[in-house]
């Protein structure tokens, strides 16, 4: 296999990790307001994603740092393209990731009201954006001669990107209703499963219209395969999750995002941006890639690394793998704020 | 304004405000991790309690250094996406690599080590902030290799028909003569960041009446923080010493706009510590100058020749064709000795404090907590001033002889765009730094909480039910 393919299916598979981890700690995080009736609840849901949400969002900064290292061409003309998408997307995780940590660093209910919201926002508005910027890179956009981007916010905001925020945003707020399910204990425990069950059911309806949609206008027979696999699992997922399974439940939703995004990526292949302009304008595998000896470097590094990184991610979901519930959670006395 | 200019000034001030950061983070987590091992080692209380109230105090700088990093690993691609186009192949590399190997490995660890207390064996949590450390190490390697390639192009070849610099030897960037200089400089620095903090905080708080019984322990963390302090001041000396003669070999120019010099001195160039005059410093009034350090530092030798702005500016004229290549000279000329004055202010602190504190001594004056405090306060903007005149000394290139910035910024992004994000990003880090200064001053205030045994998992006390050690 040619080593633009091999870097572009490791794009895929960081985006993937991307969104199969982060999915659910971004749906936590929106339904922050929906699924904690008081503040130790809410706590509780933060706490589930508390050691590993960093280690997730890495996940986005590598596949940033390797489409810069492996096609240049599309990190210039994606980031520079989607700019002020991405500059609200930069604005909400700077917001989310503070409020992890500062939310709990003084015990007044108007400090802790407001990094919720910044969660909430930090959450939600990620979630929809990216959801909204993949469909426009499947579907293409303008793009000129000289490989720049030449709309602008608008052209991004069409029914089928704006569909394609509304799925991955359903689709995450049930993996972390999932999530919550799967990692505490309690009243809060039933309520996620409940929710989870019935936000899958809208995403499950829009995601099939969404996959279909993409199927028709640029899929190819592989990626209507990742496509009807994805579905199946969601189904999957929420008969498991109703059955009160939350281990099944929650591999399904994880492997549903996963196998969407795969098809996402299946369907692009090898193109990395289709120009809508003209064809020939297109970004691809090959005209937007670095050099063979960059890449060859890059793949020993991948080839070496990864493993231990996926080694000791896993480590650690495995050192916090207890459930956590309300009786976890330390009074405000024994916590940071007042001593 | 153009977008050039927008996206300059975006560039300087979120990566300057980064870099304030950064520096404590690199440092504090050595610090931590080896507190943490001497109380291991020694079975002292103090030493956990000052593990856990550093720690504490780290997190909330911590969570700031990677939020703004986020911005960093986007940005070139936002506002410099034909340097993204120019140097992908070259400079892509140790930013994908300096993820993979670094953040994850921060990432993860830290989360361990911060909720880690009543899940894992005692040596193996203490070890979790040492891999920390590593981390931070590995991700400045990284991340300087790509910036040194930048201040001396080494390891690639041009490709006339892509228009593209394209990566021949990875090893040469990464281990670019630059870089050799450039890594240790930055990491002792940092060190001396945390140093300096340590001993800040507690000077100040052992000043206070309200912690007069903790008065032994922070006496300690004094001397332990002045140590480090100053024994890192030494590094970044020497390391500074070597990378003027690096520099001077490889961007002659930044060394000339250092000193405003405008003619080549011929053996025994003075070093002026301030002068007064015009702007530009052509026409000097009054000047405090130190004979002949300026060939030492650029040279190595006392009478070595340090070559001049205006001669250099026709030899690059003639090898580049013609612009002006003279660096803004003030900025360069007062960058540079802000970096060493508060340096050396620091590093006169820290001794001064060292002695005063010699074999138990115990001096009442107030004003050492406030002189301690303004220690950390001083490195930072050190660190801040080094790297304004690195980079605003290699201006007008963006790659040193193959790139000008006024070549890299983006062309497809609007005046409306670039301006939107100087200003939200410039706000939002504005309000950041107010909440998290605050925080800071609170947490600094209230000290060290009292002694916690946390659980011991090896020996079987860890209760299934009971509260988590740590929560959000
Ligand atoms: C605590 C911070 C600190 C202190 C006390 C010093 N420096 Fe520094 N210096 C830095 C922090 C720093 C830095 C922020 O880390 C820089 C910016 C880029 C770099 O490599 O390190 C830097 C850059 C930098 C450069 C530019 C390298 C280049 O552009 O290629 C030189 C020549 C020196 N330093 C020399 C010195 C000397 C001779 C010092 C005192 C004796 C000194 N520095 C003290
Ligand atoms: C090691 C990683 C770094 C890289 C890869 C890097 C890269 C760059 C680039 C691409 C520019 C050109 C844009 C411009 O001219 O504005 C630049 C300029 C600049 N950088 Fe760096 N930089 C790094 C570290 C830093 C740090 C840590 C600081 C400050 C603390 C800093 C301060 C600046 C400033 C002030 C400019 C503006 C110079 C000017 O525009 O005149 N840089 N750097
Ligand atoms: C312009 C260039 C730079 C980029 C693209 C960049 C990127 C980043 C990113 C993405 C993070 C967050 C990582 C996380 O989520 O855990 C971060 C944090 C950090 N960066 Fe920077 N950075 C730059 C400049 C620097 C420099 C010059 C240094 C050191 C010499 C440095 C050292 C660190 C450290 C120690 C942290 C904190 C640890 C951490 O967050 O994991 N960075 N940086």
């Amino acid at each position: 296999m040619e080593l633009t393919t091999v870097w572009f299916a490791l794009i895929a598979g960081l985006w993937i990790g991307y969104f199969c981890l982060e999915g659910f700690d971004f749906g936590v995080g929106m339904l922050l307001p929906v699924l904690a009736r008081d503040d130790r609840e809410r706590r509780v849901m933060i706490n589930t994603i508390g050691p590993v949400w960093d280690g997730n969002e890495v996940w986005l900064l590598v596949a940033g740092g390797a489409t810069f290292a492996a096609f240049p061409e599309w990190y210039a003309t994606l980031f520079s393209g989607f700019y002020l998408p991405l500059l609200l997307i930069l604005v909400a995780l700077i917001v989310r990731g503070l409020s992890f940590e500062y939310r709990h660093k003084r015990d007044e209910a108007e400090w802790k009201a407001r990094w919720d919201l910044a969660i909430i926002f930090g959450s939600i508005v990620p979630s929809l954006l990216w959801g909204v910027a993949f469909a426009n890179i499947v579907a293409g956009v303008p793009i000129d001669a000289d490989k720049e981007f030449t709309g602008n916010l608008l052209t991004l905001l069409n029914p089928f990107g704006l569909l394609g925020g509304i799925v991955m945003l359903t689709l995450f707020a049930t993996h972390g209703a999932m999530f919550i399910a799967l990692k505490t204990d309690g009243e809060i425990r039933h309520r996620a499963r409940a929710l989870a069950v019935r936000v899958g059911a809208v995403a499950a309806v829009l995601a099939v219209v969404f996959l279909v949609w993409t199927q028709a206008r640029t899929g190819s027979l592989a990626s209507a395969v990742a496509f009807a696999a994805a579905a199946l699992l969601l189904l999957g997922g929420l008969v498991a999750a109703q059955a009160g399974r939350e281990g099944w439940a929650f591999a399904g939703t994880f492997l549903t995002i996963g196998l969407a995004v795969a098809g996402l990526f299946l369907a692009l292949f090898p193109d990395v941006m289709p120009s809508t302009t003209d064809a020939a304008f297109s970004l691809t595998t090959t005209n937007a890639a670095s050099t063979a000896y960059t890449l060859k470097v890059m793949t020993w590094v991948a080839v070496f690394f990864t493993p231990i990184v996926l080694g000791y991610q896993a480590w650690t979901y495995w050192v916090f793998r207890k459930r956590i519930s309300v009786h976890h959670i330390p009074t405000a006395k024994l916590a940071e704020v007042s001593r | 304004m153009e977008v050039l200019d927008i996206a300059r000034w975006q560039f300087g001030i979120i990566t300057v405000y980064h870099f304030l950061f950064v520096p404590l983070t690199i440092g504090l987590t050595a610090v931590i991790a080896g507190l943490e091992t001497a109380w291991l080692r020694t079975g002292k209380e103090d030493y956990l309690r000052l593990t856990k109230f550093f720690a504490k105090l780290f997190l909330i700088n911590f969570a700031i250094g990677v939020v703004t990093g986020i911005v960093q690993e986007f940005q070139f691609g936002m506002n410099w996406s034909d340097y993204s186009r120019f140097v992908g192949d070259v400079f892509g590399a140790p930013l994908a690599i300096e993820g993979l190997l670094a953040f994850f490995l921060e990432s993860t660890f830290l989360g361990l080590w911060i909720f880690g207390w009543d899940k894992l064996p005692r040596g193996l949590h203490a070890a979790c902030m040492w891999i920390v450390h590593l981390g931070t190490l590995a991700s400045s390697w990284f991340i300087l290799a790509a910036n040194s390639w930048m201040q001396h192009p080494v390891g690639y070849r041009f490709n006339e028909e892509s228009g593209r610099a394209e990566l021949t030897d990875f090893w040469a960037v990464m281990f670019n003569k630059v870089q050799l200089v450039t890594f240790p400089h930055v990491i002792f620095a940092a060190y001396m960041t945390a140093g300096t903090f340590l001993l800040g905080v507690s000077a100040y708080l052992y000043m206070k009446r309200r912690h007069q019984a903790d008065r032994p322990m922070y006496h300690r963390a004094i001397r332990i923080g002045a140590t480090i302090a100053l024994l890192a001041g030494i590094g970044v000396a020497i390391t500074g010493d070597l990378q003027g003669k690096v520099m001077t070999e490889v961007q002659p120019m930044k060394m000339a706009a250092a000193e405003g010099l405008y003619e080549t001195s011929e053996g025994c160039a003075p070093f002026s510590v301030l002068t007064v005059g015009t702007p530009d410093g052509e026409h000097e009034k009054f000047a405090v100058t130190v004979p002949c350090l300026l060939s030492f530092l650029g040279t190595g030798s006392f009478d070595g020749t340090v070559q001049g702005i205006n001669p250099l500016k026709e030899e690059y004229a003639q090898t580049y064709g013609p612009a002006d290549y003279t660096p803004i000279i003030p900025v360069t000329y007062w960058s540079f000795r802000f970096m060493m004055g508060l340096g050396m202010f620091a590093a006169a602190g820290s001794a001064l404090i060292l002695w005063l504190t010699r074999r138990g001594r115990t001096p009442g004056a107030r004003w050492l907590g406030w002189l301690g405090l303004s220690l950390p306060i001083a490195t930072t903007l050190a660190s801040s001033w080094g790297w304004i005149f690195t980079e605003m000394g290699r201006q007008p290139w963006v790659v040193f002889g193959l790139m000008r910035t006024e070549d890299a910024v983006s062309p497809g992004v609007s005046v409306f765009e670039a301006a939107t994000s100087l200003i939200v990003l410039t706000l939002l880090y504005a309000a950041l730094f107010a909440i998290e200064m605050k925080l800071l001053v609170t947490y600094i205030k209230k000290g060290a909480d009292p002694f916690e045994e946390p659980p011991d998992v090896r020996a079987g006390d860890a209760d299934e039910d009971a509260p988590l050690t740590f929560a959000y």
